[in-house]
């Protein structure tokens, strides 16, 4: 009879049902990284001059900077020169109706369930496909440009929107900020770009959906949202990538601002390949994403479910700059197998009255190691601001970590600040006593890590909480004990 | 219905059921009364199929079937229930969710339609009236927070919805008040019927006043050393252990 640790890592090493790989012609960059590479990529995608000027400067300062060693997490050295910086689908001429997606591309992203015919889709959920380092289809995009909403590729809004983003690219994270979001902004390839007008709430769902395919590239997109005043808009992101023996980077860069009144929800399911259980392969999720409450009265959401990646290495952050503004952080984060997740959020207050809800639940099995690290920095102009930070750890067997680091800096002396943190263990008698009543261990187990992550699952949008209650429950498959 | 023929069973390397016969037809109360750490709990949990013990000699046929062969769920969906002596706590998992969950499975392994919200709910509350039980129950998380007392009355009201063929109930008298024991006892009382059968571990005496037994048995050192009906249990409450110890003629703490 098998024990319930036993049954827990054979949930654990349950296979990885994306990792397949589509067979078409990529058209690479050559390997490394140059100065020429960064021209390169510039010119594939027919940018204008100010935006090649800033790559480069961003190259010239990643060229002064350091990995940093900060975070929990251990990774052999990554050779930067030994990356493929752009890697595009060939056969691609500018395309002008949905119709004309290579079928594989097509065939690619319905076997991940994302349909990219409208009739198909989820009713209510644009889709922007990002497959390796170009966009390539964009759903509902008349429908949405009937209220002046701009939604599409990131390299197309350059094109056609230069003003828009030469005016916010850089304006939240920019292209000095860190190591990973430095190398990003010299050779970011593709992303989304979202543009709600004045007084408009979007009436759905905007989705980008990201994918690896080609062998040996690095991911490097690129996300800007902008909210004009007393807009409203939900966003989401989801990514897969084929399983492979050596590790794959992606840093990718987002960039939310919220002008008065405006609300941007930004939901994460993030399931890029995690490795295999001795924790060969996988994809290195060094990501920067950061929003800024620019208004009055504005608010962003953040809401991750991060279950794939060998390494996750990301803080998405809420700059509260307009007075009454508001920043919450939802997060599920687990870990399995040899995974290892540093992540959490930083909240900045400046405003006046300004409120930021962080609610993190770590999620660790296997001999994985889930780690928290959250900032909340209280500036002295922020009068009245609060903050709320839950931080809960559950963990699955006794080869797994689970570790808290939140920072509190506090330059304000009417700041209210409020912390709590747990950790629980799911136990075996939890389990026997499930099991006595008449279900599975995985029932259980499921049982236990819904109820865990609950608050966080209430977040994100109705079809979404679906797919990541399903995504999480087999992340954590083969786990128990 | 349920057979034990010369168990042994072991926990943490050391032997604690040391052969023990028994015998439970349909419709019948068994109670098992004996010494703290004579292991009554351990046969309860061996027949709930904890993993942690280990049965290394014997067998036991439930319905003509061999009960240890089967995982825990498989044995609990077959219709064996177990009540906890120390129910356990899960937090963040709603207790209507548990149960309503754990009905199903027993039922679409009974081969009969799984239940909808409002057939569970129309369930439960009967359940729930006829233990005086508070609705709120429902809401809280599985034993979290709930008082020692609350805690048994659970077991006793997961019983009563899931409806098993064999209750082994361990202890489940002990941390209840007067009134609650009363409402308990009526509770198991009105479950009685000629196809199920209780197992009940119990150390008093004033149970059985209650639930009336068809059959004593006194368990010491791992094994049953003397079963009659329920006068023996009078009797045990007036002497103690430590005569029948030495009818039988072997010490209680004898060594392994
Ligand atoms: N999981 C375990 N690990 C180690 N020892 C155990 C374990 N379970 C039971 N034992 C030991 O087995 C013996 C019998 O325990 P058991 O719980 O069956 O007794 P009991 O008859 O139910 O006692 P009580 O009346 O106190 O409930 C005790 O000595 C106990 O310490
Ligand atoms: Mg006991």
């Amino acid at each position: 009879m098998s024990t319930p640790t036993e049954t827990v890592e054979q949930l654990a090493s349950r296979d990885y049902k994306y990792g397949f790989y589509t067979d078409i012609e990529h058209e690479m960059a050559p390997r490394g990284l140059s100065e020429e590479i960064v021209r390169l990529i510039s010119a594939k995608k027919q940018e204008p001059e100010w935006l090649l000027e800033w790559r480069l400067h961003a190259y010239r300062t990643w060229l002064t900077m350091k990995e940093p060693t900060w975070g929990n997490v251990t990774y052999g050295p990554i050779d930067y020169q030994n990356i493929i910086y752009y890697a595009a689908p060939k056969k691609r001429p500018v395309l002008q109706s949905l119709d004309e997606v290579d079928p594989e591309i097509r065939r690619t992203f319905e076997k991940l369930g994302i349909p990219l015919d409208e009739q198909k889709l989820f009713s209510g959920v644009a889709v922007d496909a990002v497959f390796d380092s170009v966009s390539v289809a964009t759903t509902f995009k008349e429908k949405l440009a009937e209220l002046g909403i701009i939604f599409c590729s990131f390299s197309e809004a350059v094109r056609q929107h230069p003003e828009l983003v030469r005016k916010y690219l850089g304006t939240v994270v920019p292209y000095s900020d860190n190591f990973f979001a430095t190398l990003n902004s010299a050779v970011f390839s593709d992303g989304s770009f979202a543009y709600i007008p004045k007084g408009v709430r979007c009436p759905m769902e905007l989705s980008t959906y990201f994918r690896i395919n080609a062998r040996e590239t690095g991911q490097f997109e690129r996300t800007l949202i902008v909210a004009e005043e007393g807009s409203y808009v939900s966003y989401l992101e989801g990514c897969t990538a084929p399983m492979r023996d050596e590790n794959q980077l992606h840093a990718a860069v987002v960039e939310l601002v919220a002008l008065d009144n405006a609300t941007i929800k930004y939901s994460t399911v993030q399931n890029w390949y995690p490795g295999d259980k001795d924790g060969k392969g996988g994809i290195y999720n060094f990501v920067t994403k950061r929003g800024k409450c620019a208004g009055v009265n504005s608010k962003i959401t953040w809401t991750q479910v991060e279950t794939g990646s060998a390494i996750t290495w990301k803080y998405p952050g809420c700059i509260l700059q307009g007075d009454n503004s508001i920043g919450e952080f939802y997060s599920v984060a687990t870990t399995n197998n040899r995974q290892q997740a540093d992540t959490g959020t930083k909240m900045i207050h400046l405003g006046k009255n300004t409120k930021s809800t962080i609610v993190s639940k770590g999620i660790s099995a296997g001999h994985g190691q889930n780690t928290y690290r959250g900032l909340v920095r209280i500036a002295k102009g922020a009068v009245g601001a609060h903050n709320y930070s839950q931080c809960d750890s559950l963990l699955i067997g006794d080869k797994c970590g689970a570790h808290t680091f939140p920072y509190l800096e506090i330059r304000n002396s009417t700041a209210r600040v409020e912390h709590e943190a747990s950790t629980s263990k799911i136990g075996e008698d939890q389990i026997f006593y499930s099991r006595q009543r008449g279900l599975s261990t995985e029932d259980a187990v499921n049982m236990i890590v819904s109820g865990f992550c609950k608050d966080v699952f209430r977040q994100l949008p109705m079809e979404f909480a679906v797919e990541a209650q399903k995504l999480l429950s087999i992340s954590l498959e083969g786990s128990v004990g | 219905m349920l057979t034990i023929r010369n168990l042994h069973a072991r926990v943490a390397g050391r032997e604690i059921l040391r052969g023990i016969d028994l015998s439970i037809r349909f419709g019948e109360v068994h109670a098992i009364m004996g010494p703290n750490g004579s292991g009554k709990s351990t046969l309860a949990r061996v027949l709930a199929g904890h993993p942690e013990y280990e049965v290394t000699a014997g067998e036991v046929t439930f319905e003509g079937e061999d009960l240890l062969a089967m995982d825990p769920e498989t044995r609990a969906r077959i219709g064996v229930f177990m009540a906890f002596q120390y129910p356990v706590e899960i937090p963040g998992v709603n207790n209507a969710y548990f149960l309503k969950a754990a009905l199903n499975t027993v039922r679409k392994h009974r081969g009969e339609e799984e239940l909808d919200a409002m057939e569970f709910m129309t369930l439960v509350r009967d359940r729930m009236k006829q233990l005086d039980m508070d609705e709120d129950f429902l809401n809280r998380p599985v034993n979290d927070g709930f008082s020692g007392g609350e805690k048994k009355r659970n077991e006793i009201f997961q019983m009563a919805v899931l409806e098993p063929k064999l209750a082994v109930l361990d202890e489940t008298d002990s941390g209840l008040d007067i009134d609650a024991l009363r409402v308990v006892a009526s509770g198991v009382n009105a479950m009685r019927n000629a196809d199920r059968s209780f197992l009940v571990v119990t150390h008093y005496q004033r149970l059985l006043n209650y639930i009336v037994p068809d059959v004593v048995h006194v368990l010491s050192d791992g094994r049953i050393v003397r079963s009659g009906d329920k006068a023996l249990a009078l009797e045990l409450e007036d002497k103690g252990y430590g005569w029948l110890e030495q009818a039988v003629g072997s010490p209680v703490r004898e060594l392994r």
